[in-house]
């Protein structure tokens, strides 16, 4: 299976990274060549299996239903908050969201 | 009371451990040691992202204190470089990616918390391929690691970083992660021991994601004695990770002295067909024939979808990668792009400038196999021969103990060779992947030199039989000196 | 032309866990801006979802109380989109294995009626953090105390065929999930919200149209008005030959109109694939055993009760249970004065208009259901009439006070001696010679009707306490006696 050059654009769209122009065309032929290297599982038959979505099939342990935080939490979000790119009044700020 | 001693570095653990009960050397002297070969030898080597000489030496002064009140927990006062994947609370921990250059965490990765519990020394923060893709350590933000038996070649990925500081003696050991081979490869390529255990034996927890189903932190040691202390520390059912294992965990250095006599090892027949080049095939065939020396029994096995296991791999690992990497978006912490024009502007300018090309590409190829319309034919048809892969190994299993071949399919080559073909970087992993996609335990011990650069064997466990991994390696470097050549004197 | 209209619902329920799906974070409501959201909800590298055992237990008793299949291996999947208030870039939702099944939503009407909604599944899910757009310099805050606050999503078939119905079953799913106790059903909170997908067919057609998914409703009143603007405007551009967008809208109450999201519009492309991160979830028997025999009462089980042992109508039956703390109200007022009727009018009527007025839930209720028991055992027992009690109710809500203390504090108590009663009577007869003169000449059949004037005199010359009983038996008496 190739991709385009339009599916790149689109899928980079979802993905939100932009590519330059002159980006496209090596990175058409990368991605070509990887799903060229990806095809060869069409060759096998494997309608009778079972997707595997963790080697273990394990099955997940739930947690109790806890309330687990600090005793000063404005503290606390002011150390997660640290790090932002830009925050106000303990919120995080980001360009206007326009609905 | 201390008397100098110039060859700190060469010690084992075992051995440094003994210096440090037996009150030889402080572990303030034995992390001053470290930290003064890392400025003299890392600006060539590029090992470490991060060192805070300040802080490591405040946490070896806690461990004196506590080596002063008897204490006697295995990894006191031993200096361990942590790959910089592994979040330290108020230590910028990047992920070797401009995208997370200014980030500190204000957490501990469960792995840090429970070595920093036994009291071991973090010396710094290992360098690596940007966000763990790479097989090659050259797609880190910080530039590439050099392999220190010739700084002309990689030193392997993504674990290049750690790789490459246990092997040049800059830390007694590290820390790796591992998603297709990232700590298995770069041990082969920088002659050290490095061991995979079983998915869900360490807990992923502040362990930064690549894809979560196929990632595991692991040991990387000089040999299968050290990384099984280490390994000890690292193991155990975690809160915090609900795809960690309940599985009980057994002393791993118990088993290490057990004599491998009968033991059963599988030889994959597709391991060593015609693609497998006939010097590499030499050195596993010469590790193979010590083994058997001391009593191991070789059996031929079959994997028959071992082939499958590259494009299955290169399927799974960027799907979950592109959403795992979704939360790098400019909002919450890690880089955001200068004056964004609106929200769009700001998602894309940060993710195009934040994340390298390497990883841009993997996050397309991830979006691209789960979009509609190709999940079935890629992301379904992948977990469909994921599960075929297992089934070979567990049917193997029923016959041997242990399976071994090449770690990866050459010694290390040079920087940029693999650059511009990606699909030719990926096969560097061809032997280690279908481990991961199968959740078994594997590792990669030192078995020689070609041309005077490194080789590993690659030995695969059952599930969570890391013990016999760990003893058939061990017993291996009781009857092999590979483990103890050093690049630097 | 005639038209059908067709109503499928999408219904959101917070549920009512101490903490969020996937962290121990508070999942209380009203705290300081991101001081309910830990590493975690943040989506900081590295850290990792835990789900939470309970928000399974809800969901599945959500499916045992609408007779729906509980999926036995449930799975967490992932829909990525970007959002600045979805802190990992995708929602952890449930797609292809949903903890709940296929089942159904019983509407009963006033006259017992049965129709037969259908659930096509619910899933457990995340909500996502909040966007402020207050002014922070042409910027806008995203507050995450309300991210991994757990919800379940249910998604009824298109068998609805009126927004009344619609509300109905929306109503119903607000009384199944309070009464379960999964949620605390305050709407005004965003506890339940609803997006309603509308399209309309010709009367006698079976194929859909094409359809319009109106987004988050969050009251009764907005669903139905929503849902008729919608079905006006599709009727409309239909009837103009016009067709029909496939799309998302979102209704404007101060407009009373729906328009479109564009900004929603754009092809969206989830690409959903199972969380690596959560292993799949597997409910033992015993699990659902133990939960089917924690199961409280439902709505339409206490429907039927009602009915049947306190001889109530559906109508009134039906109306009660819609709310599980006016039917627990009224049964421990109907305890307490042993009268489900008269229990079953005043809760309905005085109790719950004072309540609307004032803008307070049953739990606010300046009166409990001890008090306004005794306040009805009172108009029983003869002590006070009907109409004196409203008087007395009106002090219990405004000033507080038991209803003896203030019938004995305002001297209400009812006059039934008979003696007393006579002598009233005597008075206005005697006061009322062209009253009386009238009534007597009056036909038999239309007496009735004049009597009216002289019970209201003694009435107020006694101020409302005379046992308005006794004083029709008397004054019948005498004036038909002495004709």
């Amino acid at each position: 299976m190739t991709i385009s050059k339009e599916q790149i654009i689109q899928t980079a769209k979802l993905a939100r990274v932009k590519l330059n122009d002159n980006e496209m065309d090596d990175i058409t032929q990368r991605l070509s060549s990887i799903l060229e290297l990806v095809d060869q599982m069409q060759a096998v038959d494997t309608s009778a299996v079972e997707p595997m979505a963790n080697s273990l099939d394990a099955v997940q342990t739930l947690r109790v239903d806890l309330v687990d935080e600090p005793a000063d939490k404005i503290a606390r979000r002011n150390e997660l908050l640290e790090g932002a790119p830009a925050c106000e009044d303990g919120l995080f700020l980001v360009p206007r969201v326009i609905d | 009371m201390t008397k100098p001693n110039t060859d700190l570095h060469n010690l084992t653990i075992a051995e440094l451990h003994r210096g440090l009960q037996q009150k030889q050397f402080s572990s303030h002297e034995l992390t001053e040691h470290f930290l003064q070969r890392i400025t003299q030898l890392d600006t060539e080597l590029n090992c470490f992202i991060s060192v805070d000489a300040e802080r490591a030496l405040l946490l070896a002064d806690e461990a004196d204190q506590r080596l002063a009140n008897g204490d006697t927990a295995d990894l006191l006062g031993i200096p361990i470089a942590q790959k910089d994947i592994f979040c330290t609370r108020g230590m910028r921990t990047s992920c070797g990616s401009k995208m997370l250059d200014n980030f500190v965490p204000p957490y501990d990765a469960t792995v840090i918390a429970r070595m920093q519990q036994a009291g071991a020394v973090m010396l710094g923060k290992t360098n690596m391929d940007e966000f763990a893709m790479g097989s090659s350590n050259e797609t880190s933000y910080y530039g590439p690691v050099k392999n220190p038996w010739d700084t002309n070649t990689v030193p392997g990925g993504s674990s290049g970083g750690s790789a490459a500081a246990v092997a040049a003696r800059l830390a007694p050991a590290a820390t790796g992660t591992d998603t297709g081979g990232s700590i298995r490869q770069p041990a082969a390529l920088c002659g050290i021991t490095g061991l995979k255990p079983t998915y869900g034996r360490v807990s992923r927890y502040g362990m930064i994601a690549f894809a979560s189903s196929l990632d595991q932190g692991g040991p990387m040691t000089r040999s299968a004695a050290d990384a099984a202390v280490l390994l000890n520390t690292m193991v155990g059912h975690d809160p915090l990770d609900s795809t960690s294992a309940h599985a009980v965990c057994p002393d791993f250095t118990k088993q290490l002295p057990k004599s491998i006599k009968g033991l059963r090892i599988g030889l994959p027949k597709e391991y060593f067909d015609q693609r497998l080049n006939t010097a590499m095939a030499d050195k596993v065939h010469e590790a193979l024939q010590h083994l058997t020396a001391l009593g191991a029994e070789l059996v031929d096995i079959e994997l028959p979808n071992s082939a499958l296991s590259v494009p299955a791999y290169y399927v799974i690992a960027p799907a979950e990668a592109s959403s795992n990497l979704s939360r790098f978006d400019g909002v919450r912490y890690g880089y955001r792009c200068e004056n964004p024009t609106d929200l769009e502007d700001m998602y894309t300018r940060t993710r195009s400038e934040g994340f390298g090309d390497e990883v841009k590409r993997r996050i397309l190829v991830g979006a691209y196999a789960l979009s509609a319309g190709y999940y079935d034919a890629y992301y379904r048809k992948a977990q469909q021969i994921r599960r075929l892969i297992k089934e070979d190994f567990v049917k193997a299993f029923e016959k041997v103990d242990v399976i071994a071949g090449p770690t990866s399919p050459s010694p290390a080559f040079a920087l940029g060779a693999k650059q511009s073909d990606p699909v030719e970087m990926y096969l560097e992993d061809i032997y280690t992947i279908a481990v991961n996609l199968a959740g078994l335990p594997g590792m990669s011990i030192p078995a020689g030199f070609i041309n005077k650069m490194p080789v590993g064997l690659q030995l695969v466990g059952n599930y969570f039989d890391e013990s016999t991994l760990l003893n058939t390696a061990h017993q291996y470097q009781q009857v092999t000196d590979w483990h103890q050549r050093s690049p630097i004197d | 032309m005639q038209w059908e209209t067709v109503i499928g619902l999408e219904v959101h329920v917070q549920l009512a866990t101490q903490s969020k799906i996937f962290s121990g974070s508070s999942t209380a409501f009203g705290a300081a801006p991101n001081t309910q959201a830990n590493a975690v909800d943040m989506a900081m590298p590295g850290t990792l979802p835990v789900a939470n055992e309970q928000a399974f237990h809800s969901a599945i008793l959500f499916g045992l109380a609408i007779n729906a299949d509980i999926t036995r291996t449930s799975v967490f999947e992932r829909k990525n989109y970007f959002y600045p208030d979805l802190p990992k870039g995708y929602q952890t939702t449930q797609l292809e294995k949903p903890i709940v099944g296929a089942g159904t939503i019983e509407l009963i009407d006033g006259d017992n009626n049965i129709r037969n909604v259908r659930i096509h599944h619910a899933h457990l899910e995340e909500d996502a953090g909040k966007s402020l757009h207050e002014d922070f310099h042409g910027m806008t805050g995203i507050d995450l105390n309300r991210a991994g606050t757990p919800l379940i999503e249910i998604v009824t078939e298109p068998d609805m065929r009126s927004a009344a119905e619609a509300v109905a079953c929306f109503k119903k799913i607000h009384a199944i999930v309070t009464y379960l106790g999964i949620s605390d059903g305050d709407m005004s909170q965003g506890s339940l919200r609803c997006d309603a997908n509308v399209s309309i067919r010709p009367v006698g057609s079976d194929t859909l149209g094409t359809r319009t998914e109106t987004k988050n409703l969050n009251s009764f009143k907005f669903i139905e008005k929503a849902i008729n603007v919608e079905v006006a405007r599709q009727i409309d551009l239909l009837e103009d030959g016009k067709a029909i967008t496939q799309e998302t809208r979102l209704y404007d109450s101060e407009k009373n109109e729906t328009r479109s999201m564009r900004s929603k519009e754009e092809a969206n492309d989830y690409r959903y694939f199972p969380c690596p991160d959560l292993l799949p979830v597997v409910i033992a028997e015993e699990t659902i055993t133990a939960l089917q025999n924690s199961m409280p009462e439902l709505p339409d089980q206490k429907m039927l009760r009602f009915q049947n042992d306190y001889g109530l109508s559906a109508y009134d039956a039906g109306l009660l249970v819609e709310d599980r703390a006016v039917a627990e109200f009224f049964e421990a007022v109907t305890q307490q004065c042993q009268d489900p009727k008269l229990a079953a009018n005043w809760v309905m009527g005085d109790l719950l208009a004072y309540l609307n007025k004032a803008d307070l839930s049953m739990s606010q209720s300046p009166v409990d259901a001890s008090a306004l028991g005794h306040l009805i055992a009172r108009i029983i027992d003869q002590t006070i009439s009907g109409k004196i009690a409203k008087q007395v109710f009106e002090v219990m809500c405004g000033s507080g006070g038991t209803a003896d203390e203030i019938i004995e504090a305002q001297g209400l108590k009812q006059l039934s001696d008979s003696g007393a009663i006579e002598a009233l009577i005597d008075q206005v007869i005697a006061n009322s010679a062209p009253q009386v003169e009238q009534y007597r000449a009056a036909e038999p059949d239309k007496r009735k009707k004049l009597v009216g004037y002289f019970v209201g005199q003694v009435m107020k010359m006694s101020q409302g306490q005379a046992n308005p009983g006794e004083v029709n038996r008397i004054l019948a008496q005498k004036l038909n006696a002495q004709n």
